[in-house]
């Protein structure tokens, strides 16, 4: 690679790069935990909880134990004789590494087999007999406020967030954290205002589904813990495999090659304390590798309600708006609280209203835990305050983009928790889906049994705060370069993007950069990679690193009398007399914040603001119910796009994904919480056939002054104002309003014969 | 339990011993180190595990390996040089996470030998068997074309 080495003065950001990885992927050769075997590896088959909330009274594992092959059957009370209190968690220390006293789900993991052969230890897994005590359950989420079915005896918040710490022990409640935020005097204002106008939406829970199912390998030793693992997060993994073992972090090992999708399924911790426990105990390598169908029994998207309300006047000024948002966090906290937090101060939506009311509620329900995923609840919030602003356009008789005109929180005004928005390309964003929507030229409606609609909806979201990411970059003595970052690249590209910093700062092609994957022995600490973070996080630690090891270089220049252009091979060799040495540069970055106080009120509620609009067009089928979009347009403000080529994937892959939970995505329970549809089967995923007939994206020229080279997240924006779209434009289309998600044809034919 | 098969993989003459219920990848896996067919679904509905046995695609997940007794199994592993399908997909983007690439890549190069030039219907029509769960679809029926145009020059 003589030639990679050479500097240029080519701009390596703005590039349309293929990704780095491209050969490997295409030839199948790409590195997964998914394709790893250890040599003496065991593997696991988990036997879970057949009801949805109930006391364990036995565990039988003597048949699963003589099933020829079977090595050991290990149940929670094993797990327990190991780790005294074995539950981890980011937000609540709430989940156990399996089941321990309770069940509180159906598909919980209660007991593991354990064998050299997987069709063994599943054919064992069958075998496993366990006696329960049936409890009474809850799964709705607003139920869950106030029902006699409590999911946990006791609170247990983990201690990492300050807004927590209220909750410790607290008992008899299904309430995980309620946020709050008031703003101004909305009591006051909503009694003097023309009309109030007050709706209820919903959304359903769904999974996320990667390709790839989880997965996670660990070997152990007596002093020390390595872990293989399809993680989005092995930083996490590492302190919470520590604390859990009560060991030294130099002594747990987190390695992560390429994911085969995340989409937020992989955070925290999912297998990694499990397979880490089972290790320890039969002192031989343990992998575990989930179906497709455990999948939806391990992590999914929140159900949630959200009740709105407006207070507007006759000229169509919002001016009070009233938010209550319930999120279904089935049995387990995950990052719910978190969901609950840093999407629900949002929930009023992208619009400058002075008083403001929200009280957002993270709730434990019966149900397989929920999480993250794409989005980190917004696409629940937009759901909700699009289609609930769309409704008060069409009431008031205003034009819809018009109506978001006169209301939008342009530049320099504060948001609902007071901080001033900044760098934010709102306008930018609406103007261009107006534009590219051609909303002012007149649209073909249809006719007879097939009636066409156009709607629109605009999202935003305020990137997680408080986080922090560190790099390190290698400049080698030839003058390539090696990047060492724990973001993790899942398929967004995340390798290509640092690469594309690290050689805009040394004036090297991209392709003279390698970038090490996630090992937490090797690669410096990083939060996770999550809600869109690592572009700005990473990014710029990747940047502030490159810098390091550029101004090295240049002392070492200055010191050996070269001329600032001389390349950097001539400068190692001039230093060492043959070609030896290297430069390393370190870069640590964490972007201001200020908490919020009790009304949720802070000046910096975000390092930064993500924008994007959607748009679309369809046809409804009146007699079928059948909903066809046949144009999707999608509008970002992802700042300066650092690969343009992966920004528009992003953006398109965000949006088809968010079109099958608009349409047809829905995990199925029936009245004992056993879910129905946890396969391909029977739980459909968008395929070629669900594409709209044309998809547009388009980044508006935007520029985040905080990020690396003017760069910002791009993974979640796509999603934002899907679903409110689609159901936009179906009123516009029918006159019916769908305020549920899935917008299925029974949906949507139901709606058409009532309104008959 | 295990009987000895022969079969050629990627057009080397080879044996292994295989159990009744071994399924295809399972054997490609554990005999042959190869992991480009890759098990995800496992009901045959997301054709991660597509492999080619006599030149048709099959669903490695269910088709059980003892059938393959004397067949031609081809998998994304043949070959030493990018193939214009394989051209196509980088240059086109097509592909994100990766790992539903390989199944894409095996059954574009089965659509485009029957039908050299598809339009966007039958691209559609033919690869509706194989998800992408990052939907890069757009992408990959770009993808396609380019492959098609590829081939036409060559």
């Amino acid at each position: 690679m003589k030639r990679a080495a050479q500097p240029t003065e080519t701009a390596q950001v703005g590039r349309s790069l293929p990704r780095l990885e491209s050969w490997l992927k295409v030839t199948g050769r790409a590195e997964y935990v998914h394709n790893l075997r250890l040599p003496r590896m065991l593997y696991g088959k988990i036997c879970r909880s057949t009801v949805a909330h109930g006391r364990i009274k036995r565990i039988d594992v003597a048949a699963a134990q003589a099933v020829g092959g079977v090595h050991r059957v290990v149940t929670g009370e094993d797990v327990r004789a190991l780790i005294a209190e074995p539950y981890y968690g980011p937000a609540f220390h709430d989940q156990p590494v399996l089941a321990l006293d309770k069940v509180r789900y159906v598909g919980e993991p209660v007991a593991v087999v354990l064998a050299a052969d997987p069709h063994v230890a599943e054919e064992a897994a069958h075998l496993v007999t366990v006696e329960y005590e049936e409890l009474p359950a809850v799964y709705d989420e607003v139920e869950a406020m106030t029902s006699a079915a409590i999911v946990h005896e006791a609170l247990k918040p983990a201690g990492t967030f300050p807004d927590l710490k209220h909750l410790k022990g607290r008992t008899n409640t299904n309430v995980a954290l309620d946020f709050h935020l008031r703003r101004g005097s909305p009591e006051a204002a909503f009694s003097t205002v023309d009309r109030v106008f007050e709706h209820r939406f919903r959304t359903q829970q769904v999974m996320h589904t990667p390709l790839e199912p989880l997965v996670s390998v660990a070997e152990s030793t007596e002093t020390s813990i390595t872990l293989h693992t399809a993680s989005q997060s092995p930083s996490f993994v590492r302190i919470e495999i520590a604390r859990l073992l009560g060991w030294p972090e130099n002594r747990v090992r987190v390695r992560v090659p390429f994911l085969g999708g995340g989409f937020g399924a992989k955070l925290y911790i999912k297998l990694e304390a499990l397979v880490s426990v089972l290790s320890l105990i039969t002192k031989r390598p343990v992998k575990i590798s989930l179906t497709m169908e455990e999948q939806f029994f391990t992590i999914t998207k929140h159900a949630s309600t959200f009740r709105i309300k407006s207070g507007v006047t006759k000229d169509g000024r919002i001016v009070a708006r009233d938010c209550e948002v319930w999120w279904n966090g089935g049995a387990y906290a995950d990052i719910g609280p978190r969901v609950t937090q840093k999407s629900g101060f949002t929930a009023p939506g992208p619009y400058d209203i002075d008083d403001v009311r929200v009280d957002s509620y993270a709730l434990y329900t019966n149900l397989p835990p929920a999480g993250a995923l794409r989005g980190f609840g917004i696409p629940q919030l937009v759901w909700a305050y699009e289609s609930h602003t769309d409704m008060l356009a069409r009431e008031l008789g205003i034009d819809p983009i018009e109506f978001r005109r006169r209301n939008l929180l342009r530049e320099g005004r504060p948001q609902a928790t007071g901080t001033r928005m900044k760098d934010a390309a709102l306008e930018k964003v609406l103007e261009r889906l107006a534009v590219l929507m051609s909303w002012e030229e007149p649209f073909e409606r249809g006719g007879g049994t097939v009636r066409r609609g156009r709607g629109i909806a605009l999202g935003f979201k305020a990137c997680i705060a408080n986080t922090t990411s560190l790099a390190a970059v290698n400049v080698n003595a030839d003058g390539s370069c090696t990047v060492y970052t724990s973001c993790v690249d899942m398929g967004q590209a995340s390798d290509t993007a640092m690469a594309q910093i690290a050689a805009e700062v040394l004036r090297i092609p991209a392709e003279a950069v390698s970038v090490v994957h996630s090992d937490t022995d090797v690669t410096p600490f990083d939060m996770a990679t999550l809600g869109s973070r690592s572009l700005f996080h990473s990014g710029n630690a990747v940047k502030l690193a490159a810098e390091d090891a550029l101004k090295k270089v240049n002392q070492l220049r200055d010191e050996l009398h070269l001329p600032a252009d001389a390349p950097i091979a001539d400068v190692f060799k001039k230093k060492y007399g043959m070609r030896a040495g290297s430069v390393t540069g370190a870069g640590n970055f964490i972007p201001p914040y200020t908490p919020p106080d009790e009304n949720g009120q802070t000046d910096n509620a975000t390092p930064f603001w993500m924008v994007g609009g959607t748009g679309v067009e369809l046809e409804v089928d009146t007699e079928t119910g059948r909903v066809r979009v046949t144009r999707l347009v999608n509008v970002a403000d992802v700042g300066t796009p650092i690969n343009p080529k992966i920004v528009e994937t992003q953006l398109s892959g965000a949006s088809i994904m968010q079109l099958g939970f608009s349409l047809f995505e829905k995990m199925h329970f029936d009245a004992e919480g056993q879910l129905r549809n946890a396969s391909f089967a029977e739980y459909k995923i968008p395929g070629f056939h669900d594409l709209p007939d044309e998809i547009v994206n388009e980044a508006v020229v935007g520029q985040q002054s905080t990020g690396p080279f003017g760069g910002k997240g791009v993974g979640e924006t796509g999603t934002f104002g899907v679903s409110p779209a689609i159901a936009n434009a179906i009123h516009d289309a029918v006159g019916v309003r769908l305020t549920s998600l899935p917008m299925n044809p029974e949906s949507v034919w139901e709606k058409i014969e009532a309104s008959r | 339990m295990r009987t000895e098969i022969r079969f050629r993989l990627n057009g080397e003459q080879v044996a292994a011993q295989v159990a009744p219920h071994e399924t295809l990848v399972e054997v490609l896996r554990e005999a042959f180190g190869l992991y480009g067919a890759r098990e995800s679904c496992g009901q045959g509905m997301c054709g991660c595990c597509t492999v080619l046995v006599d030149g048709r695609a099959v669903s490695g997940c269910l088709y059980l390996a003892c059938l393959c007794e004397n067949a031609e199994v081809r998998t994304i592993e043949g070959g030493t040089a990018l193939d214009a399908v394989q051209q196509a997909f980088v240059e086109a983007g097509a592909l994100q996470c990766g790992f539903c690439t390989p199944g894409f890549v095996l059954m574009t190069r089965q659509l485009l030998d029957e039908i050299p030039d598809p339009s966007e219907d039958e691209i559609r029509h033919y690869l509706s068997g194989n998800l992408c769960r990052c939907a890069a679809y757009p992408e990959i029926i770009e993808a396609v074309k380019l492959a098609a145009s590829k081939r036409r020059k060559s």
